[in-house]
C-alpha cells in the first residue's frame, strides 16, 4: 500500500506544514471552530435544543388522535406509528411565541376533549371505540362548521392536524406515499414528458 | 494573517463588506494586484464544508420551519442574520404599521449572496434614464451602453442560465455569454400556455446557476487579457466548480458551487492571489479621515474582544450593504462633516428604496394527482414573466409608471411542515382516511406567484441615525422613515388582479385575497430584501453622493460598491446590476491608483 516514495519524514514535513502555512488562507480553514447558537446552529448535525414539555397522559391522548387524523392504509403506515404525536411536543415546547400560544392552545383543547368525552361518553378519549372517535372528530374537523360550543375543540383540531400532517408527510414513508420523488442528483434536468403534458393539458406548440 | 500584523500594514483598499458589492470589488482590487483587506462584520462561512445539501427537514427541529433565530427555516444559509439581529437594534420614525421598514442583515462571510434568490436580471436602457422617459426620479449618471460591458463579465464570471428573447426592455446577452436554461416544469408550461391567450409572456429565467461546466480555460482570457494572475486564480476557481444537479435547495447554499455566492465565487479566487486579507467578526463604526481631509482608513470593533481597532488604507471601498453603508458614513463626523462623511449635501441616507412585492396563491385542477416526476430542477424558477406592457405605460393607460415581472413558484418540491396548511379549505375539514387522500390529490397543485415591480425613490423613505439608541458595540442606529407612493400601492393591485387572471387562465383557483386597494397587497419596506439607495450617484455634485464611478464627490478616495448608489430600483432584481457597478467601479479604482491620481 504505502509508496516509499510518498513517505514523510519528519523534517520533511515540517517543510511542508512550513509551506502550506505560507499559502493564501482558505475559507474552509477560516471558519473552523466557533460557538455555536441559535442564530448559528450546526446545520449538518441538527440537535433540538429545548426541553420537551408535554406529559405522558397527553402523549397518549394526541397519538390516540394522530391516528385519527392519518390512519394506516395500503400506502402507508399511521401517523402514532410513525411518532408524529412527538412532533407536536417538539413543536408546543419550543420556546418562540407563537409555539408558545400553540401549547396554550393544545392544553385547553386537551381539557375540552377530556370534557367533551366525559360528559358524552362517560370515558376518556383513549377508551373511545373508533366509532366513538369519529363521531366526536367530526364535530371539530372545521372552525367553519363547529358548533359555537365546540370552537376550542375545532381550533384544537386544526392545530393537531396541521402538526400531524407536517409531521408525517415529511417521513420518508410519508414522501414516497406522495411520490416525492426528488432530493437525487442526476446530469440533466428531464422535465415533463409528452404524457405528463398530456395529462395536464399542455398542448403541443 | 496575524491581526497584529492586519494593524501594521498601510494596504491599498479596505473593502468594508463580503456580499455581492464588497466580494466583486476585493476580487477585481486583489487580482489587479492591489493589497486589499476585507472586513466582515459577522462571521467566518464555508459553503463548501457547512451546507446541509441533502439533509432532510425531518431532522431538524421544526421540521426545518422558520423562526425568529433562523427566519427562513433551519437550513437556510444565513446565519446570524435576519429582520433582526441581537444587539443591534433599529428604529422606525413612524407607528403605522404601514410606514415600518424590515431590514434584514446577514452577519456572516458573503452575506446575503448565501441565500439570495439567484435571480439574475440586467436592467435595460429605459431603466436607467427612467426620468426622461416618464419625469419620475432621477435618470443615472450612466446608460445601459456604459454598464453592459461589466453585465457580460459578471454574467461569464459567476454563470448565469438564460435566454436571449429580443423583449423591449429586457436586454440579450452576446452569444455564448449565457448558460442554456433548464427545461420548463409541467406547472411552468401550462403558464405559458395560459398567458398565450393572455397576450403575457412566460420565457426562461435568469438565475445564476451553472446549467453546465463553465469554461475554464476560454473565460478567464476573456475576462482578463493579459493579466496572469487574475486568469490563474480564476480558472482554479471555475475548475472546482461543478455544474448544476438538479437537486437540493439553493438557499441552503451549495457545496459544489454550482450556484453564485460570493463565498464560493469571489472570495476564494481573491484570496488565492495572496493579496487579500481578511478580518472577520470586525463591525465598522466609521471612516477616518487625515489632515487633507482624505480618508486614510477606518475604525472599526472586533466584536471577539470587544476592542476598537483601527486599520489603515489609501483607499476605502464601502459595501456593507446600502442602510448599513449609509450608517457608517452618517456616524463618521469631523470637524470638516460634522453631519457625517460627504454630508454637505444632505443626501447621505437619503431615497432609500426596496422592490414593490405582492403575491397571489393559487390552486390549479388540472395539476392534481399526477403521477410522480421530480421537479426539483434548479430550486428555483425555471421560467418567468418579464414586464410586458411598456408600450400601455408610456401612452399613459396605466395608473402606475413603472413595470413589473413575476415570480413562479410552485410544484411537487420536497414536502415540508407547510405544504398541507390550510388544507382544510379544501376538503370541508377532512380527517382520516379522506384527508390522506386529499394530500395525494393536491400535493403539487399549489402555486404562489409574485409580482416583483419597481419603485420610485421619494423624500419619505430615508434612514437617519437614531440618537437615542446605540447598538451592542456602543454604535449609533438607523431610525428608518418609509411610505410607499401612489404608484407603487396601484402597481401592487395590478400584481393581483394579473396573476389571479392567470390562475383563472389555468383553469384554477385564487387561494389567497385578492386585493384591489394596493396598499392591502404590498409588502412592508425592506420585505423583499432589495435595499438600494441611500448614497445615490448622479452628474451633479450638490444631487447626488457619489459621481458616475460610485466616487465619493466630497472625499474622492471613498467608493461605494453595494446597492447604496443606485437611483432608481427597476423590477430588475439588483445583485447582478451591484456586481456589474462594482467591477466598473473596481477598474477604475486600479487605474486612478496606477495614475497615482487616488
Amino acid at each position: 500500500m504505502s509508496d516509499p516514495k510518498w513517505q514523510l519524514n519528519r523534517r520533511d514535513t515540517l517543510k511542508l506544514i512550513a509551506s502550506t502555512a505560507a499559502v493564501a488562507p482558505t475559507l474552509e480553514a477560516m471558519a473552523q471552530a466557533r460557538a455555536r447558537s441559535a442564530t448559528d446552529p450546526d446545520l449538518l448535525h441538527p440537535t433540538v435544543p429545548w426541553r420537551l414539555v408535554l406529559t405522558s397522559d397527553e402523549l397518549t391522548v394526541l397519538a390516540a388522535l394522530s391516528d385519527v387524523i392519518i390512519p394506516a392504509d395500503e400506502r402507508s403506515p399511521s401517523a402514532a406509528t410513525l411518532g408524529c404525536h412527538h412532533f407536536i411536543d417538539e413543536y408546543v415546547s419550543a420556546p418562540y411565541p407563537a409555539n408558545q400560544d400553540a401549547l396554550a392552545l393544545l392544553r385547553s383543547g386537551l381539557a375540552w376533549l377530556s370534557d367533551a368525552t366525559n360528559t358524552r361518553f362517560e370515558q376518556p378519549f383513549i377508551a373511545l371505540s373508533a366509532q366513538e372517535r369519529n363521531v366526536l372528530c367530526e364535530e371539530i374537523k372545521w372552525i367553519q362548521t363547529a358548533s359555537k360550543e365546540n370552537l376550542i375543540g375545532a381550533e384544537f383540531f386544526a392545530l393537531v392536524r396541521n402538526l400531524v400532517s407536517a409531521a408525517f408527510w415529511t417521513t420518508l414513508e410519508g414522501m414516497a406515499d406522495l411520490g416525492y420523488v426528488g432530493n437525487r442528483p442526476s446530469v440533466n434536468f428531464d422535465g415533463p414528458d409528452a404524457e405528463l403534458l398530456a395529462q395536464i393539458g399542455v398542448k403541443s406548440l | 494573517m496575524r491581526r497584529d500584523q492586519v494593524h501594521q500594514t498601510l494596504y491599498d483598499a479596505i473593502v468594508i463588506g463580503s456580499g455581492a458589492g464588497g466580494g466583486m470589488s476585493a476580487y477585481i482590487l486583489a487580482t489587479a494586484g492591489l493589497k486589499v483587506l476585507m472586513l466582515e462584520a459577522g462571521r467566518a462561512y464555508d459553503p463548501v464544508t457547512e451546507t446541509p445539501m441533502f439533509n432532510l427537514p425531518k431532522d431538524a427541529p421544526l421540521r426545518g420551519a422558520g423562526t425568529p433565530d433562523k427566519p427562513f427555516g433551519y437550513y437556510d444559509a444565513t446565519v446570524d442574520g435576519g429582520w433582526s439581529v441581537p444587539g443591534e437594534p433599529y428604529s422606525q420614525g413612524s407607528d403605522d404599521p404601514d410606514r415600518e421598514f424590515r431590514w434584514w442583515r446577514a452577519r456572516m462571510l458573503g452575506g446575503r449572496t448565501n441565500h439570495w434568490g439567484r435571480i439574475s436580471l440586467r436592467m435595460g436602457e429605459y431603466d436607467f434614464k427612467p426620468y426622461s422617459r416618464d419625469g419620475l426620479g432621477f435618470d443615472w449618471p450612466i446608460s445601459y451602453a456604459d454598464l453592459a460591458p461589466y453585465y457580460d463579465k459578471t454574467e461569464l464570471l459567476i454563470g448565469v442560465y438564460g435566454s436571449n428573447e429580443g423583449l423591449e426592455n429586457t436586454p440579450d446577452s452576446p452569444p455564448g455569454v449565457l448558460m442554456p436554461p433548464p427545461k420548463a416544469r409541467g406547472y411552468e408550461r401550462l403558464t405559458q400556455q395560459a398567458c398565450r391567450d393572455l397576450g403575457i409572456p412566460v420565457i426562461p429565467a435568469h438565475l445564476a446557476i451553472l446549467s453546465e461546466k463553465q469554461d475554464h480555460e476560454s473565460i478567464p482570457p476573456r475576462l482578463f487579457p493579459g493579466n496572469e494572475l487574475a486568469q490563474r486564480v480564476t480558472r482554479d476557481s471555475m475548475r472546482s466548480r461543478s455544474a448544476c444537479f438538479w437537486a437540493t435547495d439553493c438557499g441552503r447554499g451549495c457545496s459544489i458551487k454550482a450556484n453564485f455566492q460570493s463565498t464560493t465565487v469571489l472570495i476564494p479566487p481573491a484570496l488565492a492571489t495572496g493579496n487579500l486579507d481578511i478580518v472577520t467578526d470586525a463591525m465598522v463604526r466609521e471612516i477616518t479621515l487625515d489632515a487633507q481631509g482624505r480618508a486614510n482608513g477606518v475604525l472599526y470593533i472586533d466584536k471577539v474582544s470587544g476592542q476598537e481597532r483601527a486599520a489603515k488604507a489609501r483607499v476605502v471601498v464601502v459595501a456593507a450593504s446600502a442602510a448599513e453603508s449609509a450608517r457608517i458614513f452618517l456616524n463618521s463626523k469631523s470637524a470638516l462633516f460634522p453631519n457625517g462623511l460627504a454630508n454637505d449635501s444632505g443626501l447621505v441616507g437619503k431615497y432609500l428604496m426596496d422592490t414593490v412585492g405582492a403575491g397571489v396563491g393559487g390552486q390549479i385542477p388540472a395539476l392534481e394527482s399526477l403521477p410522480p416526476h421530480n421537479e426539483d430542477g434548479a430550486s428555483a424558477m425555471h421560467m418567468y414573466i418579464p414586464w410586458w406592457k411598456y408600450q400601455e405605460q408610456l401612452r399613459g393607460e396605466l395608473d402606475f409608471a413603472r413595470g413589473y415581472h413575476i415570480e413562479l413558484y410552485g410544484g411537487r418540491r420536497m414536502p415540508t411542515s407547510g405544504t398541507f396548511r390550510g388544507l382544510e379549505r379544501f376538503t370541508e375539514g377532512a380527517f382520516g382516511k379522506n384527508f390522506k387522500d386529499a394530500c395525494r390529490r393536491f400535493y403539487g397543485s399549489f402555486l404562489w406567484y409574485e409580482g416583483r415591480g419597481e419603485m420610485i425613490p421619494n423624500d419619505d423613505c430615508y434612514a437617519e441615525i437614531d440618537s437615542s439608541t446605540v447598538d451592542r458595540w456602543g454604535i449609533p442606529v438607523l431610525k428608518f422613515h418609509w411610505k410607499w407612493g401612489d404608484h407603487e400601492i396601484n402597481q401592487a393591485a395590478h400584481m393581483h388582479k394579473t396573476i389571479a387572471e392567470i390562475f383563472e387562465a389555468m383553469g384554477g383557483r385564487v387561494t389567497s385575497p385578492v386585493h384591489s386597494d394596493g396598499a392591502k397587497a404590498i409588502a412592508k419596506g425592506g420585505q423583499i430584501i432589495h435595499e438600494v439607495g441611500g448614497l445615490i450617484m448622479g452628474s451633479d455634485q450638490k444631487r447626488s453622493v457619489l459621481n458616475e464611478y460610485c466616487q465619493s464627490w466630497a472625499v474622492p478616495n471613498v467608493f461605494v460598491t453595494d446597492g447604496a448608489p443606485f437611483v432608481s430600483n427597476a423590477d430588475k432584481n439588483p445583485t447582478l446590476t451591484i456586481m456589474a457597478l462594482a467591477w466598473r467601479t473596481s477598474e477604475y479604482i486600479v487605474e486612478q491608483l496606477k495614475q497615482r491620481d487616488l
